[in-house]
């Protein structure tokens, strides 16, 4: 094994007179290899990574060492760091989109990052260097990328583009914070790829900061965990995910929903068959028929030719890339947006007929969970206003009455009653998801739509959420559609799955069947891009979604 | 990354809150803001109690006072005759006292900006608010209202209305409606662009969904999260109505004389800069003071109630 490259040892890092956010975090980079820095939102990994770089906002106080081939980072001067960042260090960010000038095209922020640092080329010697760069990061045409602006080229594409301008300094390191976070899991599978690659082929050590154990299973060698500004445990991949010595990593770990069905409950064939007969039995809340969605005046429809149906009690999982079409579906059974053609039937009213006063008190049987906590809640009204706002709307009780009944549902969500004066800025994410969920059910709703309930949350508080809708559901008797790019989620939660595909419908049936037994090619590219948390079975499916990408190209 | 998720609740006084205390506490830590909002209170003082102000000093906006004046008609003494009487002066070829017509002008401009700013926001957030958030053609027309009225070269109108309008007509109403009428479609502007972020959050389109009433999301929804807009553009807003008025009153198309105005008492004191410049300061540093106050508090508004700001 060679030397470190990158030593950070007792790092401390404080926000003006405030409490550390980071404490006591040492780790190493090694050329050649990976280190993965996991844990939930606010645990400082992203500010640890940062502080390697001067990166910080001013008020930042580091402490600590960071040696970098030996030189000491922490108080280095300005040119110092710049020397470092680019030339020493590359860094890739989270969201491609927001990483370019939308103004300037691709090959010109390239060259850009090339002429940064003094290499003695010419004009079409930095041109070469771009159109090298590019290659290197998997993308083929160099020659439309570099004419191309940010906003002509997928998040994918761009990923690619970023991880091309870190190499350009000819780094020796890689930082890369959340790089594939932003991304659909078959693109996220490219990248991941394309890192590990990196780094063997240019003997890059590397940084990953992520949220997501299957990636750290992907792609990392060794893995710090940190919780709350502290590292929890420390250690190779395979020692800490076979056996975890913290109790958090341990938690952390369980609470990574599974993807692959557990050996023993493998469904059999016959257990389908008696889903579907209790299915049939159950009455039908919702049902389209051949729908058909479309937004612009002109082109194609977003979605068409949409047959689905829910029964009381069950779940209905839609899964599918970004862009798909899984949300207008969801949208479409609560009468927000324009349905072209077909039927929508909600508790057995043709939602496309009615108007007016039918068709608020027909929306009064849907309630919605929205993706993200923070714009689901009015900022200005209290906790308990927005859940009992159903019943206003619909003059459903007294005053008297609506106070109860909120005070019931925050109990069923599992949330102190008392909470209900509070302000949704008092809330944290997954308790705002909460607050959310009780609203949605606040009128005793047929159906309730969950529109990625959990992807803004972190993987403990997602599966607080989870059990916590499974219960109600239990509990009240809606029929739920889940919407999720999640296949493991919605493994977890959905009796059936349907799988979109460009708005159309490409395989459904019983979740066992169509995860464990997938009869489309586009469903298995699916299940084999999602990484799972676990290093030994991910190298093999590793293997399998190489098979399948280069069936795709 | 996650959104910024917490383990447990995030306690009030750290969250950036908008609510009213907090507000004014953000307010009372900018010196300059303090001063403004005692300039704004002190000159609503003056103007409400403008009566029991003149009765103390026993001088009358109205009152000639020719013994004031020498044989030219300018103030006897210096500084444009101001004395233990006469706190200002007086006003040149007719000797009122300036002292009370500065106060008595305080009404004229605080009423008529307020009332203007009243009609232009009242108009400009029913408009935005609609139009943003009811979309179709009724967006698409009204907005081209917007469009034309913004274009149109509102003095000369202004001026032309005050004229032709028959003098039975109370003037300061008629400045009212001409200033507030040409002050709504910037507001509405601001309003609708706010609306139409709004209106995509996912509480209003939740709220929608729940079955709600156009007029309930509004109501519930849209205005209380404008409400932070709308308090800072009609701060903002008023100096430029004072001004409007003002320049009419200078105009001599503003509230009928002799109703003190400073904008009229201005325009008088131009001609007289050279002999008596005290006739122009007074009224002057009056119209200036309480323009830069409002500007300034509105500033601090906007600071206060931007939830992005950094709690200082």
């Amino acid at each position: 094994m060679t030397d470190p490259l990158l030593q950070v040892e007792g790092l401390r890092v404080a926000f003006g007179d405030a409490e550390p956010v980071v404490r006591d975090v040492s780790f190493e980079l090694t050329p050649g290899r990976v280190l993965a820095l996991v844990g939930e939102s606010g645990s400082g990994k992203s500010v640890s990574a940062m502080s390697v770089l001067g990166l910080l906002p001013p008020e930042a106080r580091v402490s600590g060492s960071i040696r970098f081939r030996g030189a000491e980072l922490v108080g280095a001067p300005a040119e110092e760091l710049r020397a470092v960042r680019g030339a020493g260090i590359g860094v890739v960010f989270q969201e491609p989109m927001n990483s370019f000038t939308p103004v300037l095209s691709i090959g010109t922020q390239i060259t850009e990052a090339v002429r940064a640092h003094p290499s003695g080329l010419d004009r079409t010697g930095v041109r070469a260097r771009v159109d090298d760069l590019l290659r290197s990061a998997g993308l083929p045409d160099p020659d439309r990328i570099r004419k191309a602006y940010p906003h002509e080229l997928s998040g994918g594409q761009l990923q690619r583009a970023m991880i091309a301008m870190a190499l350009a300094g000819d780094p020796v390191a890689l930082i890369a914070d959340e790089p594939t976070t932003a991304l659909d899991v078959t693109v996220q599978a490219g990248i991941l790829d394309l890192l590990r690659r990196l780094g063997r082929e240019r003997s890059l050590a590397v940084l990953l900061i992520t949220h997501d154990m299957g990636v750290v299973a992907d792609v990392a060698d060794e893995v710090l965990v940190m919780r709350r500004g502290e590292p929890v445990e420390r250690g190779s991949v395979t020692d800490v995910f076979a056996r975890p010595s913290a109790e958090y990593t341990r938690t952390l770990l369980a609470a990574v929903p599974a993807l692959e069905a557990r050996p023993g409950s493998a469904t059999s064939v016959t257990a389908t068959g008696a889903d579907e007969a209790s299915n049939a039995s159950r009455p039908v809340v919702a049902r389209l028929r051949d729908v058909a969605v479309r937004y612009a005046r002109r082109g194609g429809p977003t979605v068409s030719g949409i047959d689905l149906e829910l029964h009381e009690g069950r779940t209905v999982g839609l899964v599918g890339e970004s862009g798909s079409g899984k949300s207008t579906i969801g949208r479409a059974l609560a009468g927000l947006v324009p349905v072209v053609d077909g039927t929508v039937e909600v508790d057995g009213v043709d939602l496309r007929a009615a108007r007016g006063k039918r068709l608020r008190d027909l929306r009064s049987r849907v309630g919605i969970v929205f993706q993200d906590p923070a714009s689901s809640l009015n900022p200005r009204q209290t906790i308990g206003w927005s859940i009992a706002e159903p019943m206003v709307v619909h003059a459903a009780g007294s005053a008297a009455d609506r106070t109860a009944r909120v005070h019931d549902l925050l109990a069923a969500v599992q949330l102190d009653p008392s909470w209900a004066e509070r302000f949704p800025h008092q809330l944290s994410g997954g308790q705002r998801q909460r607050v959310a969920v009780a609203r949605a059910l606040a009128l005793r709703p047929a159906l309730v739509i969950a529109d990625e309930p959990t992807s803004a949350l972190d993987v403990t508080v997602q599966a607080a959420v989870l059990d916590l809708l499974a219960s109600l559901q239990q509990e009240f008797g809606f029929g739920m559609l889940l919407i999720s790019h999640d296949l493991a989620v919605v493994r977890q939660l959905a009796d059936q799955v349907v799988v979109l595909h460009d708005g159309r419908v490409v395989e459904r049936g019983s979740t066992a069947a169509v995860l464990d037994d997938p009869q489309q090619d586009y469903t298995r590219m699916l299940l084999a891009a999602a990484p799972v948390a676990d290093p030994a079975r991910q190298a093999a499916r590793r293997e399998a979604w190489r098979a399948w990408e280069g069936v795709a190209s | 990354m996650t959104a910024n998720v917490v383990d447990r609740p995030v306690a009030a006084a750290t969250g950036r809150s908008t609510g009213f205390r907090a507000v004014v506490r953000r307010v009372r830590r900018d010196r300059w803001a303090v001063a403004s909002a005692v300039v704004i209170a002190v000159f609503a003082v003056v103007a409400i109690g403008a009566p029991l102000i003149s009765a103390v000093t026993g001088q009358d906006p109205y009152a000639y006072n020719i013994d004031a004046l020498n044989d030219f008609g300018a103030p006897r003494g210096a500084l444009g005759g101001v004395s233990g009487t006469h706190w200002f002066g007086v006003e040149p070829l007719t000797g009122r006292d300036l002292f009370a017509i500065v106060t008595y002008g305080a009404r004229t401009s605080l009423g008529i900006g307020l009332a203007a700013t009243v009609v232009s926001i009242v108009i400009g957030v029913l408009v935005g608010v609609t139009t943003g958030f009811f979309g179709g053609w009724y967006d698409r027309v009204l907005s081209r209202v917007v469009d034309v009225i913004f274009g149109f070269p509102s003095l000369v109108f202004m001026i032309a209305l005050t004229a032709i309008v028959p003098t039975s007509f109370p003037k300061p109403v008629l400045v009212v409606l001409v200033i507030g009428f040409f002050g709504w479609p910037s507001v509405a502007r601001v309003v609708r662009g706010q609306t139409l972020s709004l209106v995509s959050r996912n509480y209003v389109v939740a709220s929608t969904a729940m079955g709600a009433g156009r007029w309930h999301v509004i109501r519930t929804q849209l205005l209380p999260n404008l409400a932070a807009t709308i308090t800072v553009y009609a701060t903002i807003s008023i100096p430029s109505m004072i001004g409007a008025e003002a320049a009419l009153s200078f105009l001599a198309v503003g509230v009928n004389p002799p109703t003190p105005s400073w904008g009229r008492s201005i325009g008088d004191a131009v001609g007289w800069v050279q002999t008596d410049p005290m006739y122009l300061v007074f009224p002057g540093v009056a119209l200036f003071l309480i323009t830069l106050a409002f500007n300034v508090l509105g500033d601090a508004l906007r600071d206060a109630l931007d939830p992005r700001g950094a709690d200082r």
